[in-house]
Parts: C-alpha cells; structure tokens; sequence
C-alpha cells in the first residue's frame, strides 16, 4: 500500500496558509475513502456534510488569519461506539440499525472544537467485543498491511483508516486491548490513557470500569497533541478525573538517560512468536543505547489477568447491553405478542454470537450462588494485579513488553475457538484493570511483511513518560512514518 | 465447575435472550470452555484482599473519602433531550410514550 502518510503539523500548518486548505484536504481523503473502503471496509458511514461544514468554518477563520485551534483541518475518523449526532451509530451491531443518537460524545465535541474535521464512523468488533474486528455485523476489516489479515480489534476500523491513508487520526478505545493490538497489527501508534483521563460521556459502554478512549495516529507525537485535546475533567463523566492535563508535547523529546526501563519477565514466556519477541528485544537494545536503566521486574499475577478480565468485563456487559430491547432505539423485533417476546427476540435477532456468549457468561458470573466464587473472586484478582504493578512502579518509571503474541493472523483463523481468540489479549487486559496508561508503537516487522508493535506501560496519569519514552523508540525504530 | 444445558437455559431466561437449538449446545461447549479456564482463578488465596470494583477508588482523586467530591452536582432542574429527537430512533411512539406490546397477559 503506497499512501503517502501525512501528520497533524504538516495538515494544520498548511491550512494556516491556505495551501491546501481544509476543504482541498477533506476533499482528498473523501476520495480516498472512496476508492479504498471497498477493500477494508474501515468505514461504515461517512459524514461528508458535517466534515465540510467543518472545513469551510475553519478556511474562512484562516482567510481572515485569525489563530486557528490545534486540529484545524485535520481529518479524523470516529469509532462507531462513539456517538455524533445524526449520525449513525450502530456499535457494529444490527441491534442499534438506524439508530441516529441525538448527541455529541464528549471527545466528539472537543475533536470539533479543536479544528477536526469528521469523516465518518469507523467499524469496529460488535459492543467493542473481539480482538480482530471479525464479530461486527458489517463484515470484518482487512488489514491494509495485508488484506487476508485480521486488524485487529476491536478498534479494527480505527487501525486500519489510519494506516491506509483514509483518515489522518482516529479515535479507538480499549477495554482489554482494544486500541493497542489494532495499532500494533496495523503498524500505527495506539494509546491507552490512564482510567479517568478522558471523558465515556457518549461512548456506548461495554465494561464501565474498563473501557478507555484512546487516538490511533501515525506518530507519537500526533497521539500527545490528540490527547492533549481530549484529556480532562468532564462534569458528564462521574469517573472522568480532575487531575490535571498537563502538556504532553513539552517533555516528548526530552532524553531518556536517567529513566528505568523495567522488562516484566512473565510477558516474555511460551506463547510470544520469536519475531516479536527479537523485535522487542531490538527495542529494548535501542533504549540501553539511549541510556535507559534496564531491569528484569516480575508482575507475579499475570496468568491470572485473562480469567478475571474475563469474569468482570462480561458481568459488566452483561449489565449495560440489558438496555438493547427494542423498545426505545434500533431494532424491535416484529410480529412479538407480549413484551417478554418482544424483549427476547429483539435480542436474539439482533445480537451476533460473540455478545451473546459474553453476555451469558456475564450473567452467570453475576447470578444467585455463584456471584462470591466468580464475580468477588475477580475483583478480588484484580486488587492483587493492580498492587503488581504499583509495586513495580516502586523500582521502574515504565514497562517494555510485546504488544500482542504474534503478528496479525489470518482472517477466519481463530474464529472457531472463542478461548485462543480470549488468549491473544494476554499483554493488553493487564493495563485495563489495573488502571494504567500505556502506548503501543511500530517497532519493526516480521518477515513476511506484517507489522509488529511494543508496547510501554505507565504509572497511572503519567502518559507524559510513556509517550516520552514512545518517542524515543520511535526515533530510534520507527519505519513507517514517511514525512514530507 | 461445568454447567449443565438446563443451566444455559435458566441463564438465558435471566438474560432475556432467546436461543435457538444449535446455539444452545455451542453456547454449553464455549462456556464450558471459558469456565474451566477461569476456575484458575482458584488457585489464589484471596481471603484478605478486599474486592476492587474500580479504578477511581484506588486513586485518591475523586474517591468516596473526598469531602466535596466534584462528580456531584448541585441537586437543580435543568434541561434534558429535547423529546423530538428522542423518538425520532423510537420503533413504535404516539409523539409523547415509547409504545411496546401489551405486558399483561389476561
């Protein structure tokens, strides 16, 4: 795929000059949507009246060479679990078809605010469910690095958007890996902020205690401009933290020399494909040449972080998918004659199998005489997991693991066996319970062409570490990022 | 612990999800799957550690102990969705009710 990569400097720099302008640029990736969504399917709708209202406020703004905000012009894509008013919204479900919602998620609104330009809705794994972007009810996405691939998922549309050139950004989120494995997959930077850091207000909601919203971009340094619009208190938000942003560009080419780089020995066993694992290890070489401090650490409880990740985001699905019953949005099962059977097979009908399974097993976890031995026992794992890492983050300021097993696999794959899908998750469900932020970025590829990614974990709402330590791997390692 | 297909069925039922016969016996074998999988959890002793039902509790910002935390606003009427919109998405309304079939049955 020969796409000519762009970046948010290169996109707002030109717009303030008016060469080319917002709309000469919205106009190029409509296009190129067009001619490359057949093949990836990235995008399930796409806004064009909305993008180039947008783009003609900003032109006129930089006509009249007034001071335009951090994103003007910049084209970004809008996973389909994030809400836009009058558009559609279908989570990658047939359960919310049609479904127009009558709001602007709160990271929408300040992606607008910012200058952004709105291309569309991005596909995605149904409820944001799956690690391949294989379970959404609009077909799979292709991989652009190869198109019998998986992306990745559940932010599959995200990934792949950006690096097939249809989207110079995209918004993505993470519940159990959902933006970090995509990136990695794709060969394009994801980050996790910290739980907390941005607003779920209008983020269609899968596991309320789990789910991020994260930016897929090309470089780390468009991830920290991207966060730095998005991040911050939202009185919408009950969970949304009034910690501080601070500005993540200040310290992101700062040297690395005096930081400890701890390398957690559980996420290096059997299972990681040797190429990952040499392209990690090649990485890990890089940051001692920089100077980092490298030191083996031990996350004790890793093993157990897909089991409990498994009770607790299918209990808490379990909960907020029991609001899709035909009776106030999407789909509604015709000819029901009671509203238990309109319920039921409202459901049925419009769910794929993978939220069923989910959302069987969730409420089983949940029912009366098991709830102590699998829903409390969870929590329970998930206090002894987080306390890993707070007690790692006592010896290191940051942690270098592999971000997924093996690179992409093939479409159809592991589709017959939901466990080995489950398995995959075993670097990423780590961060999203304990809290953590973290970053998956490009460092290199396996023989047969596929992108591989490593992925730095931080202290809770310290992503200014994390991206600063991304970027001087990618400085280092970096490949797929061809600047003008 | 396995679970039995009378299971998945009571299961279901809570769940208000209707299954048809085949997804039934996939149902029984992938959460037979799952669920010995998760019996690793098991293995732990966590007879001290109190449960973690989120992250904000972890974090000192915003937690319960806060004397005036600021996820709570000031108890006033204010506007909601404008109604129109509303049920714009809505499958069956008389302009003002979301109209569902009948729940009693006589």
């Amino acid at each position: 795929m020969t796409v000519r990569q762009v970046c948010i400097s290169e996109v707002r720099d030109s717009v303030a000059a008016g060469k080319p302008t917002a709309m000469e640029w919205t106009d190029r990736f409509l296009a190129q949507i067009e001619k490359e969504n057949p093949k990836i399917n990235a995008y399930l709708a796409v806004g064009a009246e909305r993008a180039r209202s947008t783009a003609a406020a900003i032109d006129e703004q930089a006509r009249k060479g007034e001071p335009l905000p951090a994103l003007a012009g910049v084209p970004v894509g809008i996973k389909d679990v994030l809400v836009m008013q009058g558009l559609p919204a279908t989570a990658g479900s047939k359960i919310l078809a049609g479904y127009r919602p009558p709001y602007d998620a709160t990271v929408v609104t300040r992606l607008e605010t910012a200058g952004a330009i709105l291309l569309g809705k991005l596909n995605c794994d149904e409820f944001a469910m799956g690690s391949s972007n294989e379970n959404s009810a609009y077909g799979p996405v292709r991989n652009p690095a190869a198109l019998d691939r998986v992306p990745g998922g559940s932010s599959g549309g995200s990934a792949a958007a950006v690096a097939a050139g249809m989207a110079v950004a995209s918004l993505g989120t993470d519940t159990g890996g959902s933006v970090r494995q995509p990136a990695s997959f794709c060969g394009v930077v994801g980050l996790l902020p910290t739980y907390g850091r941005v607003s779920r207000y209008g983020l269609i909601a899968y596991a309320s205690s789990l789910d991020r919203v994260g930016p897929l971009t090309h470089t780390v340094r468009d991830a920290a401009i991207l966060l730095g619009v998005i991040a911050g208190y939202d009185p919408m938000d009950a969970t949304s933290s009034t910690e501080p942003v601070p500005d993540y560009l200040e310290a992101l080419d700062r040297p690395v020399n005096s930081l400890r780089v701890g390398v957690p020995a559980e996420y290096f066993g059997e299972g990681l494909d040797p190429e990952v694992r040499a392209a990690v290890e090649r990485t890990i070489e890089a940051l001692r040449q920089a100077g980092c401090s490298i030191q083996p650490v031990s996350l004790p409880h890793t093993k157990y972080a897909i089991p409990t990740y498994y009770v607790l985001a299918t209990a808490e699905a379990s909960a907020n998918l029991a609001r899709f019953d035909g009776v106030r949005y999407g789909f509604r099962a015709p000819d029901a004659d009671s509203l238990a059977a309109m319920y039921r097979k409202s459901r049925d009908l419009g769910f794929g199998p993978e939220v069923k399974r989910r959302i069987l097993l969730g409420t089983y976890a949940l029912s009366a005489g098991y709830y102590d031995a699998y829903y409390k026992k969870a929590q329970q794992v998930r206090a002894l997991l987080t306390r890993d890492f707070v007690n790692v983050f006592q010896q290191v300021d940051v942690l270098i693991t592999p971000t997924a097993p093996t690179p992409a696999f093939k479409l159809g794959e592991k589709t017959d066996d939901p466990l080995s899908m489950y398995l995959a998750d075993i670097y990423t469900v780590t961060a999203n319970l304990a809290g953590i932020c973290g970053i998956s970025v490009p460092c290199g590829k396996s023989r047969e062409g596929l992108p591989i990614g490593v992925q730095i974990l931080g202290r809770h709402f310290d992503e200014a570490t994390t991206l600063r330590v991304a970027q001087s791997i990618e400085s280092h390692c970096g490949e797929n990022v061809a600047r003008a | 612990m396995p679970i039995s297909k009378d299971d998945v069925a009571y299961i279901a039922e809570l769940a208000n999800l209707e299954l048809s016969p085949a997804e039934h016996a996939r149902m029984l074998q992938d959460l037979n799957s799952i669920l010995s999988h998760i019996g690793q959890l098991n293995e732990l002793d966590t007879g001290e550690v109190a449960p973690m039902a989120q992250v904000s509790e972890q974090l000192a910002h915003g937690s319960v102990s806060d004397p005036s935390p600021p996820w709570l606003r000031a108890d006033q009427l204010r506007p909601s969705l404008d109604r129109a919109q509303v049920l714009a998405s809505a499958p069956d309304t008389d302009g003002v009710f979301f109209k569902v079939p009948k729940v009693i049955e006589r």
